[in-house]
C-alpha cells in the first residue's frame, strides 16, 4: 500500500484562484447590492418538481440547490429526510434527477447537494461531468469535510464543478481560513449546531459565524441550516450576504403547496430580503 | 503482523478516513487526541483495569466444548465474554469510553444500539458514572429485543426509537449522529461498534484487545500448541472480532469473520461510504445503502468496520456468510450439548463451524462467545413455537 493512497485524505488540493461560473454570478449580485438567496429543492419529489425549480427561481431565488437524494442523510432534519425518502420511493436516482434537470431551463446558476457515497461510487470523474453536463456548477457534499475533500476536488476542479465547503460554529478560528481557501461557489456558513431544519428563531450563532467567516474573506458568505422564513432570512442577512432556505421551502412542497405554494414562499423571503 | 495503528488520516490501507459533517470534525480531532493521551497514561489504564476486574467480572474464562467437539469432531473452545457484566463484549468498550469522556467533561452519552447489547452496556456505564444516557434504537429493533428495551429503561437511559429508513441498527447511527451534531459541546458519541469515523474503528479496537490478550495467553497454558488453528467470531460492525483477532495477527491462526447472509458487507459489498467511513457495504447500482436483514439484530448491518474491509483484502483474514436457518440450528446444539445458550450473533460463528466441520476436522477452533442468549429467547419460542 502506498503512503499517498493510505493517506489521501491529507493531499488537498488549493482551489482554482479564479473563481468560477457558479461563484462569479453570485459575487456580481452581491457587489450590486442584492442579498442572496439560495433556494433547497429535492430533486425526484413528485413529477411536478422541474416546475418548482422553475417556480422557485422566478420568484427570486439567486442560486438554486438540487437535492440528490441519498439513503442515509446524516446532516440533514425530518423534513429533508420525508423528502429524500418519498422521492427515493418514487424511484429518483442521480440518473433520473441529472437527466431531468438537463431539460429545465431556470435560468439561474444549479447547485447539487448530495452525501459522498453517490459521487465516490460513481467515480469522481464521471459524476462531475455528469453534474456539468446537466447544467449543474457547483456541489455541496456535507459529509465530505476539508481533510476528505482531495480525490473529488482533484476531479472537480478541472471539471467545472465548485465545491462549497461548510464552516461550523465548531471550527476553532485557525480552522475557518482553511476551509474557506477550500470553498468555491460560496462558503456555506452552518447557522448552528445541528441538521437542517425549521427552528422558531434565528440561532444567535448564525450571526456568530457569519462574522467570523465576513473578517476573512470576500467569497459570498451564505448562512444555512435553521433559517426558517423571511424574517429570519432578513435578520441574518444583516451580517451575512445571504442564506439558504431548505426545509421551510419542503415542508410546503411535501405538504402538496405545489410550485405556487413554493413561488409564494420564496417571493415572500426575496421581498424580506430586497427591503433589508 | 499485529494489528497496527491506522494511518495519520485514519485509514487502514484504504479504508477508514473521517467522513462527517464539519461540525464533528472538531470533535472527532478532540477524541483522538484525548484517546491517544489516556492510552498513554498509566492511571487511566489502571483504572480502567480495575473497572474491568471488579465491575465487568474479567478475565472471562476459555470453556472448552467436550460434547460439541465429540459430536462436530473440531475440537472447539469458548471465549466467554457472555459471562461478562451486561451479558456481553460491549461492556470493555463502553467502560473506555464512559471513563474517556468523563475525562472529556462530557455529562452526556449518545449511543445507537441494534440488538440492545450495546444500549444496555451504555446505560449501565453511564449510571455507574452518574452520566446522562440516551440511546437510539430502530423501531423494528425494539419489537424484537423489548426486554433489552425495558433494561436500558431501568438503568436510566431514555429510548428513542429511529422511526426513518429500514428502522433498524443502520438507521439508530444516523440518528444518534444527528444529536451528536447538535449537542456535540457536552455529549460524547459512544459508539458500539469498529467503526464510524476516525478515530473510533481504532480506539473501539483498543478497548476490546483485552479479549485477544487474555485469550491469548489462555491459549497458551490449555494448547499444547499454544495457538488455535482458527479463531473465529461474528461480524456486524465487527468489534467482538477485531477484539480476539488482535490476540492472534500475529500468529499462524486463521481468522474467520462469520457475517449474516443477509448482511454480509465484506461478502458482498464494495467500497462506499457512508457513517463517517470507507468500508465495504451493501448498496444499489447508485450508491444507496441497501438495507440488511438478518435474524440477529445485532448483525443486522449493512456496512463493516474498515479494518476489517482491510485484513479481507490483504488476505489475512477471511469472511464466511451464515443464514438464519444455519444460525437457528447452531443456537439450539450449543444449547443442548454444553448448556450455554448463546446469544444469535456469536450463534452465526458456530453455525460456520458446523457447516465446515468435515473441512475442520481434527483442528482446533477458537470462538469468541461474544453475548449470552436470554436477549433472544423470546424471539426464538416464536420461532421454534
Amino acid at each position: 500500500m502506498s503512503a499517498s493512497l493510505a493517506d489521501e485524505g491529507l493531499v488537498i488540493p488549493d482551489a482554482p484562484t479564479e473563481p468560477g461560473e457558479f461563484e462569479h454570478s453570485l459575487r456580481s449580485l452581491r457587489d450590486s447590492g442584492r442579498k442572496l438567496l439560495v433556494a433547497y429543492v429535492t430533486g425526484g419529489l413528485h413529477d411536478e418538481w422541474p416546475d418548482v425549480v422553475r417556480a422557485v427561481a422566478d420568484a427570486g431565488a439567486d442560486a438554486i440547490e438540487i437535492g440528490i437524494p441519498f439513503s442515509d442523510p446524516v446532516m440533514d432534519g425530518p423534513i429533508i429526510q420525508e423528502a429524500s425518502e418519498l422521492a427515493l420511493h418514487d424511484g429518483a436516482s442521480p440518473v433520473t434527477v441529472l437527466d431531468t434537470l438537463r431539460t429545465i431551463d431556470a435560468g439561474v446558476p444549479l447547485a447539487v447537494m448530495t452525501y459522498y457515497n453517490l459521487a465516490f461510487h460513481m467515480g469522481h470523474e464521471r459524476f462531475a461531468s455528469s453534474l456539468y453536463e446537466a447544467g449543474v456548477r457547483a456541489a455541496i457534499l456535507p459529509d465530505l469535510p476539508l481533510e476528505e475533500v482531495g480525490p473529488w476536488a482533484r476531479a472537480a476542479d478541472p471539471a467545472g464543478i465548485e465545491t462549497v465547503m461548510l464552516a461550523a460554529p465548531t471550527a476553532p478560528d485557525e480552522r475557518l481560513p482553511r476551509v474557506v481557501a477550500r470553498s468555491r461557489g460560496f462558503v456555506y456558513a452552518v447557522g448552528l449546531l445541528g441538521v437542517t431544519g425549521e427552528r422558531d428563531a434565528l440561532a444567535a450563532s448564525s450571526l456568530v459565524i457569519a462574522r467570523r467567516l465576513k473578517a476573512i474573506t470576500d467569497k459570498p458568505v451564505l448562512v444555512g441550516v435553521g433559517v426558517s422564513n423571511a424574517q429570519q432570512a432578513a435578520e441574518v442577512s444583516q451580517v451575512a450576504d445571504g442564506c439558504v432556505i431548505g426545509s421551510a421551502l419542503m415542508r410546503r412542497v411535501v405538504a402538496g403547496e405545489g410550485p405556487a405554494g413554493a413561488g409564494a414562499f420564496i417571493a415572500e423571503v426575496r421581498a424580506a430580503l430586497d427591503a433589508s | 503482523m499485529s494489528l497496527s495503528e491506522p494511518s495519520a488520516s485514519g485509514r487502514f490501507g484504504e479504508f477508514g478516513g473521517r467522513y462527517v459533517p464539519e461540525t464533528l470534525v472538531p470533535a472527532c480531532q478532540e477524541l483522538e487526541a484525548a484517546f491517544r493521551d489516556a492510552w498513554a497514561d498509566q492511571s487511566f489504564r489502571d483504572e480502567l483495569d480495575a473497572l474491568l476486574a471488579d465491575y465487568a467480572g474479567r478475565p472471562s474464562p476459555i470453556t472448552e466444548c467436550h460434547r460439541l467437539s465429540e459430536e462436530l469432531g473440531v475440537r472447539v473452545l469458548l471465549k466467554r465474554e457472555d459471562l461478562n457484566h451486561t451479558g456481553s463484549h460491549k461492556i470493555n468498550n463502553v467502560l473506555g469510553q464512559a471513563l474517556l469522556a468523563k475525562r472529556m467533561g462530557k455529562t452526556r452519552l449518545v449511543a445507537e444500539t441494534g440488538a440492545g447489547q450495546h444500549g444496555v452496556a451504555s446505560a449501565t456505564a453511564a449510571a455507574l458514572m452518574g452520566m446522562e444516557c440516551k440511546v437510539f434504537m430502530g423501531e423494528v429493533d425494539m419489537e424484537r429485543q423489548a426486554l433489552n428495551v425495558f433494561r436500558m429503561k431501568l438503568l436510566g437511559a431514555e429510548v428513542v426509537p429511529a422511526m426513518s429508513g429500514s428502522r433498524t441498527l443502520k438507521d439508530a447511527v444516523n440518528e444518534a449522529m444527528r444529536d451528536w451534531v447538535g449537542t456535540v459541546e457536552n455529549t460524547h458519541y459512544c459508539l458500539g461498534s469498529v467503526m464510524g469515523p476516525h478515530p473510533y474503528p481504532w480506539m473501539v479496537r483498543e478497548f476490546h484487545t483485552v479479549i485477544g490478550k487474555e485469550s491469548r495467553e489462555q491459549c497458551a497454558k490449555l494448547l499444547e500448541n499454544e495457538i488455535p488453528d482458527v479463531v473465529t467470531a461474528c461480524v456486524g460492525g465487527g468489534s467482538n472480532a477485531i477484539g480476539i483477532f488482535s490476540g492472534f495477527a500475529d500468529t499462524t491462526a486463521e481468522l474467520v469473520g462469520v457475517e449474516p447472509a443477509g448482511g454480509a458487507a465484506v461478502g458482498r459489498g464494495v467500497p462506499g461510504v457512508v457513517h463517517g467511513m470507507k468500508s465495504y457495504l451493501m448498496q444499489d447500482e447508485f450508491g444507496q445503502v441497501q438495507e440488511a436483514h438478518s435474524i440477529s439484530a445485532g448483525l443486522d448491518y449493512p456496512g463493516v468496520g474498515p479494518e476489517h474491509s482491510h485484513l479481507s483484502s490483504i488476505g489475512r483474514a477471511r469472511y464466511e456468510q451464515v443464514t438464519d436457518a444455519e444460525v437457528i440450528e447452531a443456537f439450539q446444539l450449543l444449547s443442548r450439548t454444553e448448556g450455554i445458550i448463546p446469544a444469535l450473533e456469536p450463534a452465526h460463528a458456530l453455525a460456520w463451524v458446523i457447516r465446515d466441520r468435515a473441512k475442520l476436522a481434527g483442528k482446533t477452533v477458537l470462538l469468541n462467545m461474544s453475548g449470552r442468549g436470554d436477549k433472544d429467547v423470546a424471539q426464538m419460542m416464536e420461532i421454534l413455537g
